[in-house]
């Protein structure tokens, strides 16, 4: 053990702030005595290098940064190198001359990418890949080129591939191996991915060595020569053909370092200096590298729990794998290989689908010792927990993957002791414990209570199960009914109405609920129905479905009164309309606020008054904004390029444009949208249900952002469209979110909700995966077609301004008991207990 | 009326035409000075209720959904449009809450006459 103290203020030193590192910083918490400094050699703070390929598609740098948690209170030193250590003064020194002394320190400085010693390897456009700044200089480097190739057809190589192919080179992927990934899959499962990968138009060259990189007379990379004498001509080339581990600073100062690189480690990661550590791919422990990073998570847990004075030790490493390669699945758990004496292997195989499943299991096939999936993972995350536990198999194992095995497989009895999640080594008793002691009812709560599914997300389909089943043991239905009147959910009555063409309440009650429904139901159906373009909200029976907001096409306030919120598309405003609107708050005395969405609120309307606040306000030009729909509300934008000497777009127009298309359109909860002229984000685009970015040469796209209870940033959908592409992109997200979102289920949730989540949201809507594209076209066509202002529909219907009175009886006298009191000059609802001082505004009907 | 008065006197007053009312909706009658909600149902029965709703303090429940409840749908209710505390339409009991109920007041239909009786 390490002669560790944990008085105050001891001084900790991390050398290296790739994930590893930043989860020891996070995992030691800001409530520990230690004073942290962490040396990042990248200028950049952590992120997370294992979805890198993910840069490429989002184009954004910050969206891979890892979370700041805990590492918030250390002191980050980034762009900052350690280029020796001092370990009898305990001092580090920078490349920029600073002395950095220390009382323990932790050596995390990772590994390099692997390059083959053969010629013309330091030519230009020669690249590895490992970095953020690598992609750029890759991105920059292939803008002009065509052909690409990958030296490795690891799981590496493959990302650099699919890095390649998202540029829009022609990709090449070379193996020395027969086939790909041979370190995860074996052979026949290798050939199974050969299948998925040829079938994007990736080449492979299997078995090949590559002897030389052909350079021309500027050095730069005109092809590769391979050993047997071919050649393949190419305009760039990736290494990917393993790693190193960075070793050089520990091997410098003396401490042991293993014959094949890395820094010799104990179980509790001390190196041969009690006062250093050493974590991730940079140590070795047990004559073992390991080059992912579940095992570098468990040694910066280990390190940190010494840290704060408690015993710990590297609990074994699971090794298991699951990615997404080039879309394909492939998983890997447990002793995929059958090196234990006398496994057996039981293999599915199907070259139709592209499926391939390997079960290794014990002689006297009762436990399942290891496996591999390619093709369809979603038996994973049970089947790694079975994996190496004590948990007898069910009778036939070979339903664990067979395609009609997936729901078997699930329904597997997992032991307490099961680890449903490898990254934060939480297991199912841990989290059935938590659904209980804390009546956990989603996901979102078993992530936020045990941090299990919040590292690489593969174990969320088995929380669900788990948390479906306990629920359901607790006695507690996870009911999709909408309310007790329909035992559907909204997505169901959605795809009843539209496919059934009903057009009433009555007839949908009538026929798949019960009774005559509530405040959950009605407002919800009317949605719907609204949704589906079956005129005014309050045409026939409608009328009666509409929550009050709806109903008086106005805001609830907390006394009885109403607010009115004129659209002002984009935010822009002319100064007539400006005089119209202040016109009107100064007669009917309304209480006046600017509103978040760039548009102006009025607040202490009373029912009879509302159609005249309208048409005055229609008479100026002006229409409903929904603010009190669930529809969309506002797009936000900042003057872009017309007026700002950032812009690089127009998103003003843009703004007013989507606002004005989009205008009136009911959906299962409030829409925001935002437009930004340039990368400064002033409209707080990501802050939106949809939020465009302008770039030089077109638009971001962003979905399913939100403020409020739980804020979230939109995550990128798309780079760089043309204003088309974009609407069209938009349309379709908001008519498959208008479909399938439950009741009052905004776009965030709607899109976590989603299996496959943004990945599939983008096959839907691009790709068309389901054929319903031209559909959802169709529909917004038609919304957008038929739109009308409702207040100006109003206005023009004596039967539907027949609402709008006080009393029934009495249909000009104000109701009594609203008053105000006055406030920086303006009205405002009195306190309880305060006496009003003046009476509320007093204008007569104009009718 | 006074204390001493024994008698129980029916003051019924016209409030409007029943087709004034929406089916399945309520709207606010002045009578008295008292504000009373009254609701038209599905069945063409008529509902009256106190328009205060005791929950936020504001004169709103005439502008609540109306809808049923409970076993085979036997409770007539409607639902504050405030905090969406649902009251039943025959006894004026909150269904979210035991200790919170509303006055509730006569209402008949006399040919096309709505009239509420609140003395």
């Amino acid at each position: 053990m390490a002669p560790l103290r944990t008085s105050s203020s001891r001084r900790l030193v991390v050398v290296g702030y790739g994930m590893v590192a930043h989860r020891l910083v996070d995992a030691l918490g800001e409530r520990s005595d230690w004073a942290v400094t962490v040396l990042g050699e990248e200028n950049r703070p952590a992120y997370d290098r294992v979805n890198l390929s993910g840069y490429f598609a989002s184009g954004d740098p910050d969206s891979l940064t890892l979370p700041i948690g805990a590492t918030g209170s250390a002191e980050l030193l980034l762009g900052e190198v350690a280029v020796s250590v001092d370990r009898q003064a305990q001092l580090v020194v920078t490349g920029s001359g600073r002395n950095v002394p220390y009382d323990v320190l932790v050596l995390a400085t990772g590994s390099r990418p692997f390059v083959p010693p053969i010629d013309g390897r330091d030519a230009a456009g020669a690249f590895v890949y490992r970095t953020i700044d690598d992609l750029d200089a890759i991105r920059a480097y292939a803008a002009d080129r065509r052909v690409g190739a990958v030296v490795g057809g690891g799981l590496l190589g493959l990302e650099a591939a699919n890095a390649l192919r998202s540029l829009g080179l022609e990709t090449h992927v070379v193996e020395m191996a027969g086939w790909l990934m041979p370190q995860q899959v074996d052979e026949a499962g290798g050939q199974m991915l050969r299948r998925h990968v040829e079938s994007l138009g990736v080449r492979l060259r299997l078995s090949s060595q590559t002897a030389s990189v052909l350079v021309d007379d500027d050095v730069r990379v005109r092809g590769l020569a391979f050993a047997d004498g071919t050649e393949l001509a190419a305009d760039l080339v990736v290494f990917s053909a393993g790693v190193r581990p960075r070793d050089e600073l520990a091997r410098e100062c003396g401490l042991t370092v293993g014959e094949r690189g890395g820094v010799v480690v104990d179980d509790q990661c001390l190196t041969s200096d009690p006062n250093v550590f050493a974590v991730g791919e940079c140590a070795q422990l047990a004559g073992r590298v390991y080059g992912l990073v579940a095992p570098g998570y468990a040694m910066a847990e280990t390190v940190a729990a010494q840290l704060v004075g408690r015993e710990a030790t590297f609990p074994g490493a699971d090794t298991s794998t699951k990615l997404k390669l080039l879309g394909v699945d492939v998983a890997s758990f447990g002793d995929a290989f059958g090196a234990v004496e006398g496994a057996l292997e039981l293999v599915y195989s199907d070259p139709v689908s592209g499926r391939y499943g390997k079960l290794v299991v014990t002689d006297d096939a009762k436990r399942l010792l290891g496996g591999i999936l390619v093709g369809d993972a979603s038996a994973y995350p049970t089947l790694r927990a079975l994996a190496g536990s004590d948990q007898a198999l069910p009778a036939e194992p070979a339903l664990l993957i067979l395609p009609s095995g997936n729901g078997e497989a699930g329904s597997v009895e997992l032991s307490a002791a099961a680890q449903v999640c490898s990254c934060h080594n939480v297991t199912k008793g841990d989290i059935c414990a938590a659904i209980h002691e804390q009546a956990i009812v989603d996901v979102g709560g078993i992530k936020a209570c045990t941090k299990a599914g919040t590292g690489c997300g593969s174990c969320v389909p088995l929380l669900k199960k788990l948390l479906g089943a306990e629920l359901s043991k607790a006695g507690v239905e996870m009911s999709t009914a909408l309310c007790e009147h329909f035992a559907y959910s909204r997505a169901e009555l959605f795809a009843l109405v539209r496919v059934r063409q009903i057009t009433t309440f009555s007839a949908l009650i009538a026929e798949y609920g019960n009774g005559r429904g509530c405040d959950i139901c009605k407002p919800a159906v009317a949605s719907i129905l609204a949704s589906l373009g079956n005129g005014h909200i309050h045409s026939g029976e409608q009328a009666a479905l509409q929550d009050t907001n709806d109903h008086f096409l106005a805001n609830l306030q907390r006394n009885g009164t109403y607010s009115v919120v004129p659209r002002l598309p984009g935010g822009e405003v002319t100064p007539d309309k400006l005089l119209a609107i202040a016109q009107v708050a100064k007669d009917f005395n309304l209480y006046t606020k600017i509103t978040g969405g760039q548009r102006i609120d009025l607040f202490g309307a009373r029912v009879e008054q509302l159609p005249a606040i309208w048409r005055r306000l229609v008479d100026a030009g002006m229409e409903s904004g929904h603010a009190y729909g669930k529809a969309l509300r506002t797009v936000k934008s900042c003057v872009g390029q017309t007026w700002c000497r950032f812009g690089v777009q127009d998103s003003t127009s843009l703004a007013v444009m989507l606002e004005l298309r989009y205008r009136g359109l009911r959906s299962p909860h409030k829409l925001k949208a935002g437009v930004s002229g340039c990368a400064r984000e002033c409209a707080e685009a990501r802050g939106k249900d949809f939020g465009i970015i302008a770039t030089e040469t077109g638009w971001n796209l962003y979905l399913g952002g939100n403020g409020g209870f739980t804020p979230r940033h939109a995550e990128l959908f798309a780079t760089d469209l043309d204003t088309d592409t974009l609407v069209t992109f938009i349309d379709r997200f908001l008519m498959f979110y208008i479909r399938t979102a439950d009741r009052l289920q905004r776009t965030a949730p709607w899109l976590e909700s989603l299996e496959g989540g943004m990945g599939y949201l983008r096959e839907v809507i691009v790709d068309d995966r389901l054929g319903i594209c031209a559909e959802l076209d169709a529909a917004m066509q038609r919304h957008v077609g038929s739109y009308r202002d409702e207040w100006r529909s109003v206005l023009e219907d004596p039967e539907k301004l027949r609402r709008f009175t006080s009393f029934v009886n009495a249909p000009g006298t104000p109701d009594p008991s609203i008053t105000f009191v006055t406030e920086r000059d303006q009205i405002r609802p009195p306190q309880p207990g305060e006496a009003p001082l003046i009476g509320g505004p007093r204008l007569k009907v104009v009718s | 009326m006074t204390a001493a008065t024994e008698l129980v006197l029916e003051h019924w007053v016209e409030v409007c035409e029943y087709h004034d009312l929406l089916p399945e909706r309520g709207a606010a009658a002045l009578v008295d000075g008292v504000q009373v909600a009254v609701f038209r149902l599905a069945n063409g029965s008529l509902r009256a209720l106190d328009n205060l709703d005791p929950c936020s303090g504001a004169y709103v429940l005439s502008r609540g959904i109306v809808g049923t409840s409970g076993t085979a749908n036997s409770v007539n209710t409607v639902a504050s449009p405030m905090h969406k505390q649902r009251f039943d339409l025959d006894t004026g009991q909150c269904l979210d809450d035991d200790s919170i109920s509303v006055p509730t007041y006569p209402v008949r239909l006399v040919g096309e006459s709505v009239q509420l009786d609140v003395s």
